[in-house]
């Protein structure tokens, strides 16, 4: 069932937020070695409420808050997914990267490879992303590009809390560091704005999303536009308004970027002929970059147009309102590479 | 103790002629048996041996680039150290880490490239034995340029704020590259930082195996016994270049005739004629040993094949 039919049931819907904190207390219950550490993970439940609960549950033992030590702290958490635990370690906002990332990509992430596969390193790094609420440029990147670019980590970024809840089971269960990138838009936390429809109903029982299955949640005959975490909710409103002037869109949302599901891609792009790609991260470099590259390098043919992308600017993310409004991603943006692919000029052509 | 100095060193030497072929006259890293970077440890086995003296096989040890007479103290299968050394399938990870990624984890050892990237995860390996209650210490093997990283100070805060069973163990050869200690470190020893920390200092002079091992006997007691962390500044002496071919040009003149004029192995031999009333025969019967150990490693290295090279396309996910 895909997520938006799940959203239509409208029973016991959860934030994205709640769904994390559910999936990890499962977890905990039935495996031991699961643990948390990071900044305020502990009796504030997560600056973004992803570990709202787990405190009062679990206790200050495996509910580690920690000193504003992120490389300490990674590198405690390979040592430990090493040592036989199965440790969930938040990185408050993924832009704090730059001072922990020898521990992430040149420890955590080869740890695996450089024993030949002896030696496994199962940690989960939560990490928030996204801005739109003008929290400036280094509270507001996506770096989806960066983490999925560098060999040895899975990469997760959810829509909407059925799909978090289920990855986050699956990524607690994966022997392989994942990391896990939730939008900060999505949390449902209403003091950052939220998309409300990242709010969807999610079963109380445990289960999980395999990695590598992208979902498509819209289907569609005339364009594919593929996404993930709030661009999804840009594509599915750009293809409302598209639908309003009979162009039929296909939504792909991606789930997990790493491993990715470039089957899912050709096959919907191979049906509609045009292709979109939404990435609130950079332009350049980049999932838009690659998921455009993985349709011309296997058959060119395919495409009955130019292939657009829709992304953020190659440049430092703006405070400024206006400024920051002007960079992201939006439905409207959306439409205007359509009409660019049909030969017209601006979002107004309908 | 000595004998596994004696092993550490007789690898290194062997390493260090094997390393040689194919590169001379003209010394080019991506040429013969054994390519790429080598940091040998001549010079530094009493850090090694005086503290994994203490250990067993499910102690945690994590190492640094320069990581051979650890392992070897630790235990580390020698015939699959060498042949990853050499690159070959049959190493420790079918010739995917090379000797600045020796990962054996039958005893619990591994080692890294980056300087002091192994302190976090000895903290989270002491951290897993205190949660699990698993009986087993970790020791964090660094340079004395490692204090100066950031890593440092934030792996001590957190061993010495959770009180966890980790021993960081300083060897201070004196030298980061060409740089001396007296030009990148504002105290006169790292003991000294371990206060900051509200840890026990040890600071070890002498690059005496029986001084560390007594240092390193104190501080393991503590962390066994629930005690929290320590740190062990050792000053030993790195006879051997940074890495192979380097000129050294930046030793102050005669300093390398002073350093191997006091070689901690012939040293500790004496000793242990002198104080222990060993033999000739009795030490040249140890080294005999240590000897075929390493020409068997070395010829089990040499002997094996290559891995396939599509093989490099695993293991990245297990």
């Amino acid at each position: 069932m895909s997520s938006v039919a799940v959203a239509a049931a409208n029973e016991r819907r959860l934030t994205i937020a709640r769904a994390m904190a559910e999936a990890i207390a499962q977890e905990m219950r039935i495996d031991h070695r699961v643990f948390v550490m990071g900044e305020d993970i502990g009796t504030l439940g997560g600056v973004f409420g992803n570990t709202r609960g787990l405190f009062d549950e679990f206790g200050a033992e495996r509910v580690r808050d920690t000193p504003i030590s992120e490389t300490a702290f990674m590198g405690a958490a390979t040592g430990a997914a090493s040592d036989g635990m199965r440790p969930i370690v938040e990185l408050m906002f993924v832009d704090f990267f730059g001072v922990c990332f020898d521990a992430i990509y040149n420890s955590m992430a080869k740890n695996a490879y450089f024993s030949g596969g002896t030696v496994k390193v199962p940690v989960v790094l939560m990490t928030s992303t996204g801005g739109g609420y003008s929290d400036g440029g280094q509270h507001s990147q996506c770096l989806y590009g960066t983490f999925a670019h560098l060999p040895g980590m899975k990469v997760v970024a959810p829509s909407n809390a059925y799909d978090a809840k289920g990855l986050m089971t699956a990524a607690i269960r994966d022997d392989n560091p994942v990391v896990y990138m939730y939008h900060k838009g999505l949390q449902g936390m209403g003091w950052l704005g939220t998309e409300p429809a990242a709010t969807v109903h999610v079963p109380e029982e445990s289960y999980t999303i395999p990695f590598g299955q992208a979902a498509i949640v819209r289907e569609g005959r005339d364009v594919t536009i593929v996404s993930v975490a709030m661009g999804v909710h840009n594509a599915l409103k750009a293809a409302d308004l598209l639908a309003a002037d009979g162009v039929s869109a296909e939504v792909v949302d991606l789930r997990t970027l790493v491993p990715l599901d470039r089957e899912t891609v050709f096959a919907s792009v191979s049906k509609t002929g045009r292709l979109i790609v939404v990435d609130e991260d950079y332009h350049s470099y980049g999932m838009t970059g690659e998921i455009i590259a993985s349709i011309a390098e296997r058959d060119l043919s395919v495409l009955k147009a130019s292939p657009q992308r829709v992304a953020y600017p190659d440049i430092p993310i703006p405070f400024s309102r206006p400024m920051e409004q002007f960079a992201l991603p939006s439905p409207e943006k959306i439409i205007e590479a359509y009409g660019k692919m049909k030969g017209r000029r601006g979002w107004r052509w309908m | 103790m000595y004998e596994t100095m004696l092993v550490s060193r007789f690898f290194e030497e062997a390493i260090e002629a094997i390393y040689l072929e194919g590169k001379k006259p003209v010394f080019n890293m991506a040429k013969g048996p054994i390519p790429g970077e080598m940091h040998l440890s001549n010079g530094q086995e009493p850090c090694a041996v005086g503290v994994c003296a203490h250990l067993t096989a499910s102690d945690v040890v994590t190492s640094t680039h320069r990581p051979h007479h650890a392992a070897i103290a630790k235990g580390v299968d020698l015939r699959k150290m060498a042949a990853e050394i050499f690159g070959k399938k049959t190493g420790l990870s079918g010739g995917r880490g090379g000797h600045m990624h020796i990962f054996d984890p039958d005893v619990n050892f591994s080692c890294s490239g980056i300087i002091a990237q192994g302190m976090g995860p000895a903290v989270g390996a002491a951290l897993s034995r205190k949660m699990q209650g698993r009986e087993g210490v970790a020791v964090s093997y660094i340079g004395e340029g490692a204090a100066n990283q950031g890593a440092f100070h934030e792996t001590l805060n957190l061993a010495a704020l959770w009180k966890l069973p980790v021993i960081f163990v300083v060897e201070d050869n004196a030298w980061g590259i060409s740089v001396a200690k007296s030009a990148s470190t504002a105290i006169p020893n790292n003991a000294l930082r371990a206060a900051a920390y509200g840890m026990p200092g040890h600071h070890v002079t002498g690059n005496d195996p029986i001084a560390i091992f007594a240092a390193a006997g104190e501080a393991i007691a503590l962390a066994r016994g629930g005690g929290g962390p320590s740190l062990i500044d050792i000053e030993t002496d790195r006879l051997a270049g940074h890495f192979m071919g380097d000129a050294e040009a930046y030793r102050p003149k005669g300093e390398l005739e002073t350093l191997r004029s006091r070689d901690p192995i012939p040293a500790f031999a004496n000793r242990l004629q002198s104080e222990d009333g060993l033999s000739e025969q009795d030490l040249g019967a140890i080294a005999e040993r240590a000897r075929s150990r390493v020409d068997d490693a070395i010829r089990f290295a040499r002997e094996s094949a290559y891995p396939e090279p599509e093989e490099a396309l695993d293991k990245v996910f297990v």
